[in-house]
């Protein structure tokens, strides 16, 4: 991880040793500039990278890289997301080749949520291919400077590979290996699912480690403040792939009245001091949807601020 | 076997409420084993039929044949001397079987009775569950013998995706998520390294994403 | 409509059913006469069809006596008519006819009065719906 594949400013930060801090930013249902940018105004200065999802949940939103390119004018590096459901990979390779001609250097290989989920559930669904082979597609066409059809790429596009890690799916023993296998593929950054059972996540991290992963790829440890009871009823019950501890449920009802948000800020901080010292960590993604205005403040209390200059 | 589920009763009604002379044709195929198209249930459909025509003090005359199958011509062919005496006909056998008829009868009106689904079998009585997509390309030994391609919503090859839950895939509980199927099979019998093979993208050119499709045995053609 | 006397056809089957009639002559109580009685060796004999030919030939009605579910003579018959009659009764619906006009009816072998009561109780139903021709 010496030479830089791509040059980002996430790439730099990682790769000059530092403990990243990246933010996540939802592109608006429509066209509204103004308040994506208000939106992600906030989390300037205080991340190295955002994530620009690619209709997540399959809800149409503006697209993904258009929503990155309008972050970059604003002075923000986008983390670009790109899901597999929705594009074959003729419109996925074009797609890397646009994003990164118009300055885009990290993205983010997801499979996505399938269709049913969304807004638009009556319609096809693509996955021609998976994210293991975007994955794969995108480091062909970097480092090789091909097509997945073998031809060449006239000017090769250097991004900043990613991949997303859950931890916590079934079955558990698998996962390390899956994400063995996504490093393998070429992913040289991943992010994980939000993290709340800990003592799952120790015992991930360990093999991890223990199969030097942490060596090939940055690991970022996601993070997701809970705002209040409810919503910590509903990612337990209704998000696949989510671990959510009974006692983090019972810490957060014990808080009181009003204090909840507060008493989930306070567990996320608990959260981020330790992935700081954890080895094989290099940092944490801390996914405040729609609580972007609380970025700054966490930021601050968590002592990552001020974002390194590379 | 292919399998079908049929239409509600309320669709067929409008399908045929212009016609007096309704021809049922059942298939001694695949829809009989799944039970949708066979020769009883070319009976439950006609008498259906009947009543509703006595309910509305219509003159309907409904008849019912169930052919041997309605995916070749030496079957279909069989109904020539009887066709001329119906106005239109409803088709309880899979999707080729309409076609079939169309095609030989084109002066008839031919419908289809029958919602055509999947390639499957049955998971247990009563019960049919899809196993095949029909990707013209089958590498099921790669994944211990469960297909990804029909079973997963996804059709991942490198799966799972990590939206399961209990061994149910995200989009349902009625669905089980069959990289979680593969990947315990395969840990308990020690074939982690077949797991963690990359498998490549796959080449839909054999599926109908390809185009529409024909199978050719060069030592029957004429 | 009060002179509307709605055929109903019934099909009992040899075990409880049957005693119950029996029962029921050695009683004196009296069947209706626009009841016709179909006898089977046991109702899980009756397939859908059978359920649906008497409205095809201008019943109002149908029924189905058997035994209780736990004392089918052949196990599982009485519970797989129990499921054709209701499969009739969704038919019946998409056709914009009751599904009150057809049921089915557990039968205790000793019971007799219950298999009039049975008897007079479809006849009721069926005679208030009316005759099913819309026309």
């Amino acid at each position: 991880m010496s030479e830089h594949k791509a040059g980002s400013n996430l790439e730099k930060v990682l790769s000059a040793g530092h403990f990243a801090f990246t933010g996540e930013c939802g592109p608006p249902q429509g066209a509204n500039v103004d308040h994506l940018i208000e939106k992600a105004n906030h989390l300037k200065g205080c991340v190295d990278a955002v994530n620009v999802t690619d209709n997540q949940t399959a809800v149409v939103r503006m697209s993904s890289w258009a929503a990155s390119i309008i972050l970059i004018q604003h002075g923000l590096e986008p983390n670009y997301q790109m899901v597999c459901r929705d594009r074959n990979r003729l419109a996925i390779q074009s797609d890397i080749l646009g994003a990164y001609s118009l300055g885009i250097r990290n993205m983010l290989c997801l499979s996505g949520d399938h269709q049913s989920f969304g807004n638009h559930p009556e319609s096809k669904n693509v996955f021609d291919i998976d994210s293991m082979q975007l994955i794969h597609t995108a480091k062909t066409m970097r480092d090789e400077g091909k097509f997945l059809n073998g031809s060449d790429v006239d000017v090769a596009p250097k991004l900043f590979i990613g991949a997303a890690s859950n931890p916590f799916a079934e079955p558990f023993d698998f996962r390390v290996y899956r994400l063995a296998k996504k490093i393998s593929a070429g992913a040289d950054f991943v992010q994980t699912q939000c993290i709340y059972n800990m003592d799952k996540f120790r015992e991930f991290m360990k093999r991890a480690v223990d199969m030097g992963l942490h060596e090939k790829c940055y690991i970022l440890a996601g993070v997701t403040p809970m705002k209040s009871v409810g919503m910590a009823l509903y990612m337990s019950k209704q998000v696949p792939g989510m671990d959510v501890p009974p006692s983090l449920v019972k810490r957060l009802r014990g808080a009181g009245k009003g204090k909840v948000a507060e008493e989930g800020i306070k567990f996320a901080l608990e959260q981020i001091e330790e992935f700081k010292e954890m080895e094989g960590v290099a940092g944490v993604h801390l996914m405040a949807i729609e609580w972007e205005h609380k970025v700054p403040e966490i930021a601050e209390r968590a002592g990552v601020l001020p974002r390194p200059v590379v | 076997m292919i399998v079908a589920e049929s239409k509600p009763i309320k669709e067929l009604l409008e399908m045929v409420k212009d016609f007096k002379r309704i021809l049922v044709v059942g298939c001694k195929g695949c829809v009989t084993v799944c039970n949708v198209g066979g020769a009883k249930e070319a009976a439950i459909l006609a008498s259906t039929l009947r009543i509703s025509g006595k309910k509305e003090g219509l003159d309907v005359m409904v008849g019912e044949h169930t052919l041997e199958r309605q995916c070749d011509p030496e079957y279909i062919n069989e109904l020539k001397d009887v066709i001329g005496d119906y106005d239109a006909v409803i088709s309880i056998a899979c999707g080729v079987g309409p076609q079939f008829l169309s095609e030989r009868y084109p002066d008839t009106k031919i419908f289809p009775g029958v919602n055509t689904k999947f390639m499957g079998g049955a998971v247990e009585h009563g019960v049919w569950a899809e196993r095949c997509a029909g990707c013209g390309t089958c590498a099921i030994h790669l994944f211990g013998g469960l297909c990804p391609i029909a079973r997963c919503s996804k059709s991942l090859l490198n799966g799972p995706c990590g939206g399961s839950s209990n061994g149910k895939c995200e989009i349902s509980q009625d669905v089980d998520c069959v990289w979680d199927l593969i990947v315990t099979k395969m840990m308990e019998q020690d074939r982690l390294d077949e797991l963690t093979v990359f498998r490549p993208p796959k080449s839909w050119t054999t599926a109908r994403d390809g185009g529409p499709r024909k199978m050719i045995r060069e030592e029957l053609v004429k | 409509m009060d002179d509307f006397k709605p055929q109903i056809v019934a099909f009992c089957c040899a075990n409880c059913a049957s005693s119950a009639a029996k029962v029921s002559q050695g009683m004196k109580k009296a069947l209706p006469d626009n009841i016709k009685i179909i006898q089977v060796p046991c109702t899980g004999r009756i397939e859908t069809l059978h359920l649906l030919k008497p409205f095809e030939e201008g019943a109002d009605g149908v029924y189905v006596a058997g035994c209780q579910e736990d004392s089918c003579q052949y196990i599982s018959g009485i519970t797989k008519a129990a499921k054709r009659v209701t499969q009739v009764k969704g038919i019946l619906e998409s056709l914009s006819i009751e599904p009150e006009r057809i049921d089915v009816f557990h039968m205790s072998a000793g019971k007799g009065q219950e298999f009039v009561e049975v008897a007079d109780q479809m006849v009721n139903t069926v005679k208030g719906l009316g005759p099913i021709l819309t026309a």
